[in-house]
């Protein structure tokens, strides 16, 4: 079959596409957003009827997906490795109850912190739930792991993890395709009881787990994913997980690795594999895209273990992406860096559109709190986070989805009035909305500004769950009526804006702003295409 | 052969376009290749690069190792000195020299030109001038891609093919028009090495 030119994230929906893949579930997140995209424009998988719209958040969309498994058919659901905290739940406890038709979690990875507020890695989540896990070290062996994934799947009855990281969700290679499979039919579990996790239930299928954990052992050993490569050199043995093993290749693209090389991509690691390394070798570099795990296990809780090398020695640096730079580095291999950066050269971060809403929003925001001490204003996760840059430093805070809204509660309730707090459209469906009830139902004094530009804006301008539904979520929620005040972010209106802020803030109780203006690159894109039905007409 | 590509701009500058052709032309001239792409939050108006990969042998890392880089091709003359350190001592910078101010400390143009003029094989050219002379300032940047295509190693004809296969959809008048950048990028860049 023909070779496509696919970004890792494109690999792994088109795996799922040919793998007879039923629904796929996500909330967009960087570095995940384009597996469920590449299924959203696919002919193929609007033949075959795949469901694929976004979901409110990743904990829905698990549990949707954990449905659709239920059944008996196969499904995907994807996030970025923050998203997974929000599924934890469901997530864990899909160990517990298993799977039923082939389910595959994708969690992708950001370290180095590209476009996320940590690094941590998803790997112990797979360690959490006791379920298999695959780490692809490349685009072709990323789809090949969701063809096999699902027959692991299906075959063993338990949710597969699927970890990613940035390089390889957004590096684009050739990957060649298998056969197309039909979707499944339905078919419950022949258990039906089997997903009841009630105590009695829940302590049989622990024990099944934990009986499964050697299958999932041998299972990483037999699907040929983990390879040991021999070398005649043993004063080194490397062990290379995921991405590393292509960033040590890169090093001996013109000679032979003279060390015995363990490529692991598979989880849980088999132990026959490690001991024979650790036997074999005087010393043993871990090489890990992300956290030490691997060395972790290996070196033990009191580091006696001498001859491990990693990121705990400081062989390679402790946080941060590896790259072919840093493994040749380890290696002890000579590095030469081309010219030094000239001085004049200028950080260039990231910044809010010109002609974006939360500009003027901020502008606004800033005026009306000019009058009170710093410090009062809590915010989420989105494009509004760059109003901590200059020009606005407006914000003091973002955590994690929702946020803004619960701290701005705890700092209200423990004194500090007024408190803001400033969150988007969709990630106050994310999860905003609890918290707002908390809030009206403490009468806790604070002002909720819900930016509104009826988008998820930083991950591209996804469709947004809460576009035409905010007011009503707040009245239902039991927000007052006169305290929801809809304002539109433009200069012109910033005198009026500002007053409707000032008014708000002197409320003593729950508020709710919405300045509602579409996002400029949603704009611009829907003006574009607009031109060119037009143009077509 | 190899080239190892590093292509720099400011979110929203289309570099992503120019990777695309040459990606398209190295597929169709059966070369192995890797792209990797940067997504996300430096979208917004930050710095951002991609590391293009070609090779007639098999690639594995998605990233190009520091140093080694054959050529560096950015939209933007501030964002083409960012990624010096990647550059090999013999390889080639080419960039446009229209700058692009979104922060309140960008440095003075003349120093950063001459900054350029110090990197041993350059290309620095107007893109943007050109492109507005043509009439096309929206495909200043398949002018840069013409300057650095006699660098590349692929032929001209599978560039020309490959810009049909990306903007195909979008008309003939769009091909062409990227078509007629590309050229006289590529003519720029033939004088620049004659003189």
């Amino acid at each position: 079959m023909q070779k496509l030119l696919l970004l890792g994230d494109e690999a792994i929906a088109q795996a799922a596409i040919d793998a007879g893949l039923t629904g796929i579930f996500a909330y967009p997140g960087t570095p995940s957003t384009e597996i469920t995209e590449y299924v959203q424009h696919s002919k193929q998988a609007a033949q075959k009827k795949i469901r694929a719209a976004w979901s409110a958040n990743e904990k829905t969309a698990m549990e949707a997906a954990l449905g659709v498994s239920y059944v008996g058919k196969r499904a995907m659901v994807c996030m970025k490795h923050v998203g997974l905290n929000v599924a934890a739940d469901a997530f864990i406890n899909a160990g517990m109850t298993g799977a039923n038709g082939g389910l595959i979690v994708v969690s992708a990875d950001d370290p180095s912190m590209h476009s996320s507020q940590n690094e941590q890695d998803s790997r112990f989540y797979g360690k959490f739930a006791m379920i298999p896990t695959l780490e692809p070290s490349n685009q072709q062996e990323a789809y090949d792991m969701v063809y096999y994934g699902y027959e692991l799947s299906e075959k063993l009855g338990t949710p597969v993890l699927m970890r990613i990281t940035t390089r390889l969700a957004h590096s684009r290679a050739a990957v060649a395709r298998r056969p197309e499979l039909p979707q499944n039919e339905l078919r419950l579990p022949s258990d039906l009881k089997q997903f009841i996790l009630l105590p009695a239930i829940a302590r049989k299928r622990y024990k099944g787990l934990i009986a499964k954990q050697d299958i999932f052992i041998d299972e990483a050993v037999k699907s040929g994913f983990n390879k040991y490569l021999e070398g005649s050199d043993h004063s080194l043995g490397i062990i290379a997980c995921g991405i590393a093993y292509n960033y040590l290749m890169e090093n001996f693209q013109e000679t032979e690795i003279p060390y015995p090389v363990l490529k692991i991509t598979q989880y849980p690691v088999p132990r026959n594999l490690l001991e024979r390394m650790v036997n074999e070798c005087d010393q043993i570099l871990v090489l890990e895209e992300g956290y030490p795990i691997i060395e972790e296990l290996l070196r033990g809780f009191l580091m006696k273990c001498l001859k491990i090398k990693g990121r705990l020695d400081g062989t390679i640096q402790r946080d941060g992406e590896l790259n072919p730079t840093k493994v040749a580095q380890a290696l002890g291999m000579e590095v030469t860096p081309g010219a030094e950066i000239p001085s004049i050269v200028a950080g260039r971060p990231p910044s809010l559109c010109v002609g974006c809403s939360h500009r003027d929003a901020y502008n606004a925001l800033n005026e009306a709190l000019a009058e009170y001490s710093k410090g009062r204003v809590f915010s989420d996760i989105g494009c509004y986070t760059l109003g901590a840059l200059a020009p606005f430093d407006a914000i003091n805070t973002c955590v994690d989805m929702g946020a803004s809204i619960t701290m701005a509660k705890g700092a209200a309730e423990a004194g500090l009035v007024p408190a803001v707090a400033v969150i988007g459209d969709s990630t106050f469906t994310h999860s905003g909305i609890t918290g707002l009830l908390d809030a009206v139902n403490d009468n806790t004094p604070i002002t909720v500004i819900i930016a509104d530009n009826a988008t998820t804006g930083m991950t591209g301008g996804q469709t947004s769950s809460a576009t035409g539904k905010i007011e009503a979520i707040c009245r239902g929620v039991g927000v007052e009526e006169e305290h929801i005040r809809v304002i539109k972010p433009l200069k012109k209106h910033h005198e009026e804006n500002v007053k409707v802020i000032l008014d708000e803030l002197n409320y003593h109780g729950v508020s709710v702003i919405i300045p509602r203006r579409e996002c400029i690159q949603t704009l611009n894109k829907r003006m574009r295409e607009k031109a060119k039905t037009t143009q077509s007409e | 052969m190899k080239k190892d590509i590093i292509l720099g701009g400011v979110g929203g500058q289309g570099i992503l376009s120019i990777a695309a052709i040459i990606g398209l032309a190295a597929v169709e001239a059966g070369l192995f290749l890797k792209q990797a792409e940067v997504h996300g939050m430096s979208q917004r108006g930050g710095d951002v690069q991609s590391n293009l990969r070609l090779s007639d042998k098999i690639i594995y890392s998605d990233l190009i190792p520091i140093g080694k880089a054959d050529m560096i091709i950015a939209v933007e003359p501030m964002e083409s000195l960012r990624y010096l350190p990647m550059l090999a001592p013999d390889g080639w910078l080419i960039t446009n020299t229209q700058t692009f101010v979104n922060i309140p400390n960008y440095p003075d143009k003349d120093v950063l030109m001459a900054e350029i003029g110090k990197v041993k094989h350059h290309i620095a050219i107007d893109a943007d001038k050109i492109a507005k002379d043509m009439g096309t300032l929206k495909s200043a940047n398949m002018v840069v891609l013409g300057a650095a295509s006699p660098f590349l190693d692929l032929s001209y004809e599978l560039l020309e093919k490959a810009i049909g296969m990306l903007f195909g959809r979008k008309g003939e008048n769009v091909v062409a028009v990227n078509l007629q950048a590309m050229n006289a990028g590529r003519d720029f860049a033939l004088n620049a090495l004659k003189s």
